[in-house]
């Protein structure tokens, strides 16, 4: 048995999760990273990519939800970003109707959209794999569709609050401390911090552990005493209240929405960015917002269509799907630590060399 | 106790149950059968996976059938399957406190209960060892370690010693033999190794085509004539 060879790197077996460096270092580097991102970053960068940065902080979120529900129980949404426009309109429906304050605008937005998202996710019940897929992505359609005809609120009346005379539409309203870019780029990335702590509550407790334990086998679940139903449901409703925040974020941020900007097969992307930053760690859903949101920022500057992204993704999932299913947070890590070693290894031999020829 | 009566499933085109009936007393009992005969079914019917067309199962006097399938875990039923079920990506500690978490008993003893669980089995590694790095024998263990947490009451086996070779098997024979001293559950056994069965078990049924053709004390039914002749597969001539 290899429990010899296991032995040697057991950690004393009581110690509460081990009270090792580790449990202070991680939390360190995170919050000076988070200080980097929210202070010295609008400082250095140019109005333009912070723009960029701020859709990377509010699709991180997005990615967020629907890397929960692919990575940690297993089910594979096509319509995360119809989900996203949903909670785009909840928001702009209540900041054109409401003088309530913007957190509680993405509040309400969230959990409209979770009511809204979970219903989206009541087919997964009975459907998982292509058919769950397929579903979702129907759903999406349909929500594309009835957007379309409805538009997005512009300040008219009624329920849907648009209109369609309105020579000049108002801007969306943003928060009072909050309303110039860069400082609408730092509220996003604390209301996505935030959004990211909640998910990794989740995961680090109970659903997380039942989660796991659907992705694995329901029937283990099951088995486990897990009300296999409820979780699922909960998964559904976790990713679509941090996709309502999103998009009341979104409203504040385009300050402008219109439907066309939501089209279907923006959640086709979206699941091949989420697969391709790594499905399995949260990390990974700031990866693939980088690759959706700024990515194409960095090709339009270059003057490069962002078109040829669509290729450049298609490649990625493809080499994810048969090389690197943990995806690119994953993947770069190892590939760093093979050229480093590839690097000192070259340099010892330089050195060895070096002292046999004097 | 659990009483098994007149229970029968089909299973598409197939009986996979034909009216089964039995009773499992105390300790630990033998379960076994030739392959296809129902014995996975049986199982998968305590748990609920599979709807019975007739028949019951009262265990300590209750309708074990009547419950949805996820209660029953917190009733007290625990069971391992035929291909291994630890979930990889939870270290050995999480894995074993899940079932913790979904019985009846509280938060506070948790820590404590599950450790207690996973020493009992004799898992000597890190309980935060993710199972995903462990060998087939340890897996085999954090299952039955699955198995004890949580007060059972009812613990089913389904072949825990497939594939193992005799050193963990003399290991894991030990462990089944205590679970009854050591939780006050009943444990159902299925295997094919007959001297792992021999060494657990005070009694034993057979299974056969879905039927019970033989059940008593496992010295006996392991020298029956119809246990025999159902294992070397020679036909009856009617
Ligand atoms: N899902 C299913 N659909 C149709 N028939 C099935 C299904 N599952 C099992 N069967 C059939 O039911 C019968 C009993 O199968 P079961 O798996 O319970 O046998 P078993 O005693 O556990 O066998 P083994 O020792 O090989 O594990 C077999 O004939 C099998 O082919
Ligand atoms: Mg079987």
């Amino acid at each position: 048995m290899d429990a010899a060879s296991l032995e040697g790197t057991a950690r004393p077996s009581l110690s509460p999760r081990g009270l090792d460096a580790r449990t202070f270092v991680r939390p360190a580097v995170i919050v000076a990273l988070l200080a980097f991102v929210l202070f010295a970053l609008p400082a250095l960068l140019s109005l333009y990519y912070v723009d960029a940065l701020t859709q990377v902080a509010i699709y991180a979120i997005v990615a967020l939800g629907l890397g929960l529900l692919a990575g940690r129980v297993g089910l594979v949404s096509l319509g995360q970003a119809a989900v996203l426009a949903l909670g785009a309109w909840v928001a702009a429906r209540l900041l054109f109707a409401t003088a309530l304050p913007f957190p509680i605008v993405l509040l309400l937005a969230g959990l409209v959209t979770m009511a809204l998202g979970t219903v989206v996710g009541l087919p997964a019940l009975r459907l998982s794999g292509l058919y769950l897929a397929l579903i979702t992505l129907m759903l999406a359609g349909a929500i594309t569709v009835v957007l379309a005809t409805t538009n997005f609120p512009n300040g008219g009346h009624g329920f849907l609050g648009y209109n369609s005379n309105a020579l000049h539409t108002p801007a969306m309203r943003r928060p009072t401390i909050a309303s110039s870019d860069p400082a609408f780029f730092r509220y996003s990335v604390i209301v996505g911090a935030l959004m990211f702590l909640l998910a990794l509550v989740h995961v680090r407790t109970r659903p997380g552990r039942a989660w796991a334990a659907i992705r694995q086998s329901e029937a283990a679940a099951r088995a486990a005493g897990i009300n296999t139903t409820l979780y699922k449901l909960w998964a559904f409703a976790l990713a679509s209240f941090v996709t309502g925040v999103a998009g009341g974020l979104l409203a504040g941020s385009s300050r402008y929405l219109y439907s066309i900007d939501f089209p279907t097969q923006a959640s086709i992307t979206l699941l091949a960015v989420v697969l391709m930053g790594g499905i399995f760690s949260l990390w990974g859903a700031i990866v693939a917002a980088l690759l959706l949101q700024l990515l194409p920022a960095l090709l339009n500057s270059w003057g490069v269509s962002p078109d040829w992204l669509t290729i450049l993704f298609g490649i990625g999932v493809l080499q994810v799907l048969t090389t690197a299913p943990a995806g690119l947070v994953d993947q770069v890590p190892k590939d760093l630590a093979r050229v480093g070693r590839l690097l000192s290894g070259v340099a010892r031999r330089r050195a060895r060399t070096g002292e046999s020829t004097p | 106790m659990i009483e098994v009566s007149d229970l029968t499933v089909r299973l598409g085109g197939v009986t996979a149950l034909d009216s089964m009936s039995v009773n499992f007393v105390q300790g630990t009992c033998g379960l076994i059968g030739p392959n296809g005969a129902g014995k996975t079914t049986f199982f998968n019917v305590l748990s609920g996976f599979v709807r019975p067309v007739g028949g019951s199962v009262r265990a300590y006097g209750e309708d074990l059938l009547g419950m949805v399938h996820f209660r029953r875990a917190r009733w007290g039923l625990r069971r391992s399957f035929q291909t291994e079920q630890a979930i990889e990506q939870l270290s050995v500690f999480d894995n074993v406190a899940m079932i913790h978490e979904h019985s009846r008993l509280s938060r506070a003893s948790r820590r404590q209960e599950v450790l207690d669980a996973i020493s009992f089995v004799g898992l000597e590694i890190d309980p935060q060892a993710k199972v995903a790095t462990l060998g087939a024998a340890q897996r085999r263990l954090v299952e039955v370690a699955r198995a004890v947490v949580g007060e059972p009451r009812l613990v089913l086996l389904d072949e825990p010693a497939a594939g193992l070779p005799d050193e963990e098997t003399e290991h894991l024979s030990g462990v089944i033999k205590a679970i009854p001293g050591h939780t006050g559950a009943l444990v159902i056994l299925v295997d094919h190794d007959m001297s792992l069965v021999s060494a657990c078990c005070g009694a034993t049924a057979v299974l056969d085509f879905g039927t019970v053709i033989a059940s008593g004390p496992t010295g006996e039914v392991l020298r029956d004539e119809k246990v025999m002749r159902a294992y070397l597969g020679t036909e009856e001539i009617v």
